[in-house]
């Protein structure tokens, strides 16, 4: 589904991603996860070509983003994105939100649209807000909404981008929850987090990404299982991250 | 010392004369407004366009504009634009071509203000939304059509009008090409009357009430925006 092979990133002179290749099959859940700045975010974006890289290949779905020039707006239609700090529309509605990309992006009849926004806005547990702006939503609201927004498009994978690192402590699990059910149905996900937890419970694999590079690519129970085979780096960041 | 104000120049014949200058007043404000804020548009895009020779031309367009006096603008589309238009299309010396050049010097001028504040307004949109909107699939223009563009055009609305107001002030350069606006009308009338200083008097009340309650207007709007 997601293949990216020996993807290498520079701002001017200063290298973003070091030779980065791993796959995501389809069907799997892959973590991706490592220290601040490690370039786990780059990396995602440029699944989608929402960041431009400058050598290897990245092929999604049997399109090469790298190249694919007009046929990237089809592909980036296909696949579900969701950010750090949700962006939904703030002048929109939360229909709008859901129904816009579809009416416009893939021609959908209006009412087609809003009746298929609706029925995963009420999957996420929010059908009674469809009428409010995301400015009336708490952070957990908007961002489930965002998930709906994507799913409303019928991908064929998603991406987050750490979905839940912008929200309050006590609005994580309602976002996880979301997501662990959405693996759960077998969707394909690439997901850049912080939390563990969900990695242990969802995960296929886990990514490990430190200095551009991915470090480790393994089995969701051997990263978490024996610590002695992890890297230096990995071993270091996971002891900050698990509870101790 | 004292000046003995006599203000019966103004009577109805008056009045009628300059009600059809506000008219026109109103119409080269209106005009250059709407027409400012589409190719102001435009411009700020082209601007911020990734195409080289797009955003040069739009820089270019905008730092002259910009940096030349309005009046000589009118006078160069009064003077050079007509004989321009009259060897092109074949029109007679005598046309008439002081409204037409008067609209478009002011749309033209104008736009180059108006692309800049459009700019700021494009650029105060939260980066996320754009790639938000890429990321569901939207092509440029749809993502600055239906996402981009209606978030900086609210942001902009103070902006906007506050710049139609010092516009509307600015129409009565018009008179540099004898064009009878609500200025030029209200000169006219004291100038045969030579009751000048109290026709004065009476239009710079006049923009004084219409632009004060503008900007009052614009107040309620800059509140209504940010809550």
């Amino acid at each position: 589904m997601i293949e990216l092979t020996d993807v290498s990133k520079w701002y001017g002179s200063f290298q973003v991603l070091a030779g980065c290749t791993t796959r995501v099959d389809k069907g799997e859940v892959v973590v991706v996860c490592g220290p601040s700045g490690s370039g786990k975010s780059t990396l995602i974006k440029c699944v989608n070509g929402l960041e431009p890289f400058q050598q290897g290949s990245i092929v999604v779905d049997g399109t090469e983003v790298g190249s694919a020039g007009p046929a990237l707006h089809k592909l980036r239609a296909r696949v579900g994105m969701v950010f750090q700090n949700f962006e939904l529309f703030p002048h929109l509605s939360v229909t709008e939100n859901l129904a816009i990309a579809q009416v416009k992006v893939l021609g959908r009849r209006r009412e087609e649209a809003v009746e298929r926004g609706l029925a995963y806005l009420d999957r996420v547990g929010l059908k009674a807000h469809a009428a409010k702006y995301p400015s009336q939503l708490s952070g957990g609201q908007q961002q489930r909404v965002a998930i709906a927004r994507a799913l409303a498009m019928d991908p064929v994978c998603m991406l987050f981008d750490e979905p839940t690192s912008a929200l309050d402590p006590e609005m994580v699990n309602e976002v996880l929850d979301v997501m662990v059910e959405l693996a759960r149905e077998g969707m394909t996900m690439m997901c850049v987090t912080h939390e563990m937890g969900f990695a242990r419970k969802v995960a296929d694999r886990v990514v490990f990404m430190d200095g551009g590079a991915i470090v480790e690519d393994c089995a969701t129970e051997s990263f978490f299982g024996d610590m002695s085979s992890r890297s230096g780096r990995a071993q270091q960041f996971l002891s900050k991250l698990l509870p101790h | 010392m004292t000046y003995d104000f006599d203000f019966s120049v103004i009577d109805a014949s008056a009045l009628a004369v300059l009600a059809e200058g506000m008219a026109i007043s109103l119409r080269i404000a209106a005009v250059a407004v709407a027409a400012g804020i589409a190719w102001g548009t435009l411009l700020a895009l082209m601007r911020m366009s990734r195409w080289r020779a797009l955003s040069w031309f739009a820089a270019a367009y905008v730092n002259l504009f910009r940096s030349v006096p309005l009046v000589m603008v009118l006078l160069w589309f009064f003077l050079i634009v007509p004989q321009f238009l009259q060897s092109v299309l074949g029109l007679s010396p005598a046309t008439d071509t002081r409204m037409a050049s008067a609209l478009v010097a002011f749309a033209l001028f104008e736009a180059a203000y108006y692309a800049e504040i459009i700019r700021a307004g494009i650029q105060s949109v939260a980066r996320g939304q754009l790639g938000a909107a890429y990321a569901l699939g939207m092509r440029h223009w749809q993502a600055m059509r239906f996402v981009i563009l209606p978030q900086a055009f609210r942001n902009m609305v103070p902006m906007l009008l506050t710049q139609a107001i010092v516009l509307f002030q600015d129409t009565a350069l018009v008179y540099v090409i004898a064009l009878s606006d609500f200025f030029g009308a209200a000169y006219g009338i004291g100038e045969r009357g030579g009751r000048i200083v109290e026709m004065l008097l009476l239009a710079g009340a006049v923009y004084f009430v219409i632009c004060f309650s503008a900007s009052l207007l614009v107040r309620f709007c800059r509140k209504r925006i940010s809550t």
